[in-house]
């Protein structure tokens, strides 16, 4: 009976291939998620090479994905790397663990500012790992008036030019900021009004692109838009006719942190490798190779002495180093709570054509 | 089977329609040695991006993973969806109508869903997320598949040669591995392929059911393409086209040498 | 005796045919009652819950999300959907079906090869071949370089971003999905027969219409099937290549389970998207044909 045989050696792979994933019960590993292209190769070399944890490195695309899969009860994560609004939310329900604080020493090496953050006071469940805005980008080549307001990008001659993120929060919060409104607005008639000058809006806008806005920019589909800081500042490596732009209204502003889920299987290399990230040479590494803003001093001042010209560029380009009043003048996406069926029916219907 | 060739009008047709569908791996293949990391212009010709991605250890990874979980879905869904198949074309039992329906369901639930809700229900049954989960889910969406090309491929199947077989003293064994299998063979080797390629290309659903470590090969790529379509990226999809198109010629020698041995 | 025992069950299996059907469809439906049913019985339970302040479940009976659904703005979403997996299906079949039949067609020998030849772009990446396309339809893509050298076109076409682009990627990816069943069903007529009825004086064409066609229902079936039902429910490609300037029913439902974090609603919409799609099938299925076939 040839095919039983084949059929029980099937069974037998499955289900080998099942006990096998259960695998990473020793102390010697540290499953890591994270967003993709943000912690560099080096840095877990380095953290593998001082401390002899191997690192598992599996990734997300949006804090959204990472909520789905942790409410719907996955685990066996030890470190993941949630946005601001993201660690509030996994906070009210229940899903980090908390860190002590005292085990993570280079905790020191954060910027004052960013200690004791709104999001997670005293920072109980999270340390900060970059941070950075979210504005306007222009092509200077296209585009020659002068850009300084969000506003500006409702003027008719960018027809079919403009690319903004696809990010409900982001678009309609920036919206409402040219109305005169709170970003995180909760009052109907402000969203409807929000609503009503988007739609206005739709006919400049080429596509939406939370992913990789600088492509249509550099391939020169677009013109100007709306993106996060990083992506501008490697589109201006390419191109420096790209400028970045921190707008009157208010540009964003974002935290990504490091935290720990709950029921992490790892829970002491999960701190170990908190301290580690926060070593100047560690959060360097991922300056350099990521061009968001960094939230460690030390890890400035380390650069401030290894590579002057570097740090003078770093503290000079307003995509890396912001202002201090657009910084103050900042407006981070907070949860808004129930609002959020309001908000992601406001964004349905500006879609979805009236 | 015709030995006449078709017509010429059918065939620039075909040709038109390789093309249509080569078109784009033509574009990644050139963009593979495209110089500039961004990829969005040709800047020059260069092979670095072969070599950084012989040494990417993660995409190899990720590529053994989707491997295995391509191979034992496609296997296990292929022999379950022929059965399934032949009940459904040849038989009237009681549930008839509830197993086709269930049979429909993997195809039409939005894929979120079903990734969602097989995550919710492997924590709550206690299942480790890893490459056994995602083999479960991927077998679950490859059986309708397998079953609605084989039960096509049924359709109109003339049992007078079965029945002639089992009055000549063949037991249904025999009957259905020299008769009926032959005969429904390139169905069944049509659904198996479909069911590879899907496994091989799932995202949505393997995401959700993936664990710490048990990265497969879109969810990698679709994080390397968050940054841009870098030309590793390309380079990955090419030795993937040119390996399978090695194996196919090997397997075409094969086939040849064999014909000629009879 | 166990070999009595097992001898009597065969022969009992042997003579009756439900007991076959039952005997032969019971892996399947196992395995889909643990891996597909209870999964979806979570989701059902789920369609009937409510949304708590931080996205979390309340377990509170009610039917608040499905009355919610038929509002006209789901509704128009919904027909959109529609609209466009209906196109993406015809306009597959249209275009798959020459080349299904040129397969079926070409000397034994070759077939597979012609077979495997479709599916092997199908193995790289899903994404990454989207991309290609924006590569070629984009203002200086490809296409619009090489038009332009040619002269054939005065100024760049303006394909990426716009329904056309989302047209093409959407029968890109399916073609694939309605060949494979139209081969496995055109593959059985025996076209010498056809030819010896041409070479009598029976038109070609009439032939084909009388013959051939009829006979390849069940594949156009089986692929139009396959290629409809995901259509539904696909967002990737239009939001890739069309700019994410729409929303589509997939677009909605995801949205609800990650943005909105609204699963009981998303599970609700996903609930009438299956049991509406299940329905249209089956009527579809059975009216071709394809279950008519049966063992009495």
């Amino acid at each position: 009976m040839k095919t039983i045989n084949y059929l029980v050696i099937l069974a037998v792979l499955t289900l080998m291939l099942v006990a096998c994933s259960g695998g990473g019960a020793k102390s010697t590993e540290l499953n890591l998620y994270g967003w993709s292209e943000y912690v560099p190769q080096a840095l877990l070399d380095g953290f593998t090479q001082e401390t002899g944890i191997k690192v598992n490195y599996d990734t997300y695309s949006s804090n959204e994905e990472l909520l789905a899969k942790l409410q719907a009860g996955a685990s066996g994560y030890d470190v993941i790397i949630p946005s601001d609004y993201t660690v509030a939310i996994l906070i009210k329900q229940g899903l980090l663990e908390e860190i002590d604080l005292k085990q993570i020493p280079n905790f020191e090496n954060v910027v004052a500012e960013l200690k004791d953050p709104y999001f997670d006071p005293g920072n109980k469940y999270s340390v900060p790992y970059q941070w950075g805005t979210v504005g306007l980008v222009v092509d200077t080549d296209k585009v020659s008036r002068p850009i300084t307001k969000w506003a500006d990008l409702w003027d008719p001659a960018f027809k079919g030019r403009v690319v903004l993120l696809d990010d409900e929060r982001e678009v309609l919060g920036m919206v409402l900021l040219t109305l005169g409104y709170d970003k995180n607005s909760t009052d109907p008639a402000q969203l409807e009004e929000a609503k009503a000058k988007m739609l206005e809006l739709m006919p400049s806008v080429r596509l939406f692109d939370s992913d990789s806005p600088k492509t249509a920019l550099l391939s020169g589909e677009v013109w100007l838009g709306h993106t996060w800081n990083g992506e501008a500042a490697i589109a201006h490596s390419e191109n420096p006719a790209i400028d970045y732009i921190c707008p009157e209204e208010g540009c964003g502003i974002w935290y990504d942190n490091l935290a720990v889920p709950k029921g992490a299987p790892h829970k002491d290399a999960a701190l170990a490798f908190l301290n580690y990230v926060l070593k100047p040479e560690a959060s360097l590494l991922i300056t350099k190779e990521f061009p968001y803003s960094t939230p460690n001093q030390a890890a400035l001042d380390l650069l401030k002495t290894q590579d002057p010209a570097a740090y003078e560029a770093y503290m000079g380009y307003a995509a890396t180093n912001p202002p201090l009043d657009a910084i103050q003048n900042g407006k981070p996406v907070l949860d808004v709570g129930e609002a959020t069926t309001l908000w992601d029916r406001i964004w349905t219907e500006v879609k979805g054509g009236e | 089977m015709s030995e006449k060739k078709a017509a010429p009008w059918l065939r620039i047709y075909a040709v038109l329609a390789y093309a249509y569908i080569y078109l784009p791996i033509l574009i990644l293949i050139v963009f593979s040695f495209n110089s500039q990391k961004l990829n969005v212009r040709w800047e020059g010709f260069t092979l670095r991006w072969y070599g950084e991605l012989l040494r990417d250890q993660e995409v190899l990874l990720a590529a053994r993973n989707s491997i295995v979980v391509a191979v034992v879905s496609t296997l296990v869904a292929t022999v379950i969806g022929t059965m399934a198949a032949l009940a459904l074309q040849r038989y009237r039992f009681p549930g008839y109508t509830l197993a086709e329906s269930t049979l429909y369901i993997p195809v039409i639930i939005p894929e979120v869903v079903m990734g969602i809700a097989l995550l919710a229900f492997f924590a709550q049954a206690g299942f480790q997320l890893g490459l056994g989960t995602i083999s479960l889910a991927h077998i679950a969406f490859n059986i309708p598949f397998v079953t609605l090309v084989v039960r096509a491929r049924l359709h109109g199947f003339d049992k007078a040669i079965e029945e002639a077989a089992m009055d000549l003293g063949a037991n249904e064994i025999t009957t259905f591995r020299r008769v009926t299998l032959p005969t429904i063979l390139p169905g069944v080797m049509a659904g198996a392929l479909l069911a590879f390629t899907l496994s091989l290309d799932d995202y949505v659903i393997t995401y959700f059911t993936a664990g710490p470590g048990s990265t497969t090969l879109p969810l990698r790529v679709f994080s390397m393409v968050r940054f841009a379509v870098t030309p590793e990226v390309n380079a990955l999809s090419t030795l993937w086209v040119l390996t399978i198109f090695i194996l196919l010629g090997i397997g075409q020698l094969a086939q040849r040498r064999q014909a000629r041995t009879f | 005796m166990a070999s009595n025992r097992s001898k009597s069950f065969t022969k009992s299996l042997r003579e009756n045919p439900k007991l076959q059907g039952l005997a032969l469809i019971s892996p399947t439906m196992l395995y889909l009652l643990v891996f597909m049913l209870v999964p979806l019985l979570l989701v059902v339970i789920l369609s009937f819950l409510s949304r708590g302040p931080y996205g979390n479940v309340v377990y509170a009976l009610n039917l608040q999300n499905y009355v919610r659904l038929g509002d006209s703005l789901y509704l128009r979403i919904l027909w959109y959907s529609l609209a466009t997996a209906t196109l993406t299906t015809l306009a597959s079949l249209l275009i798959g079906y020459p080349l299904a039949y040129y397969i079926a067609r070409a000397p034994a020998k070759q077939r597979s090869f012609l077979l495997f030849l479709i599916l092997v772009p199908f193995w790289t990446n899903f994404i990454i071949r989207i991309y290609a396309w924006i590569m070629i339809l984009r203002t200086e893509g490809l296409l619009n370089t090489t038009l332009l050298n040619l002269g054939l076109i005065k100024a760049p076409l303006d394909i990426l971003y716009t329904p056309m682009a989302v047209f093409i990627g959407m029968v890109y990816e399916f073609l694939p999905f309605m060949v494979l069943p139209l081969f496995t069903s055109l593959e059985k007529i025996e076209f010498i027969q056809l030819e010896a009825a041409a070479d009598l004086g029976a038109q070609p064409w009439r032939a084909f219409l009388r013959v051939t066609l009829p006979l390849s229902v069940p594949g156009m079936i089986a692929g139009s099937i396959l290629v409809f039902i995901p259509a539904m429910g696909m967002f990737v490609v239009p939001d890739l290549m069309g700019g994410a300037k729409t929303v589509l029913v997939g677009n909605l439902i995801r949205n609800q389970f990650l943005t909105a974090r609204d699963w009981p609603f998303g599970a609700a919409a996903s609930m009438v998207l299956l049991i509406g799609t299940l329905i249209v099938t089956l009527l579809y299925a059975r009216r071709a044909g394809l279950g008519e076939e049966v063992l009495v």
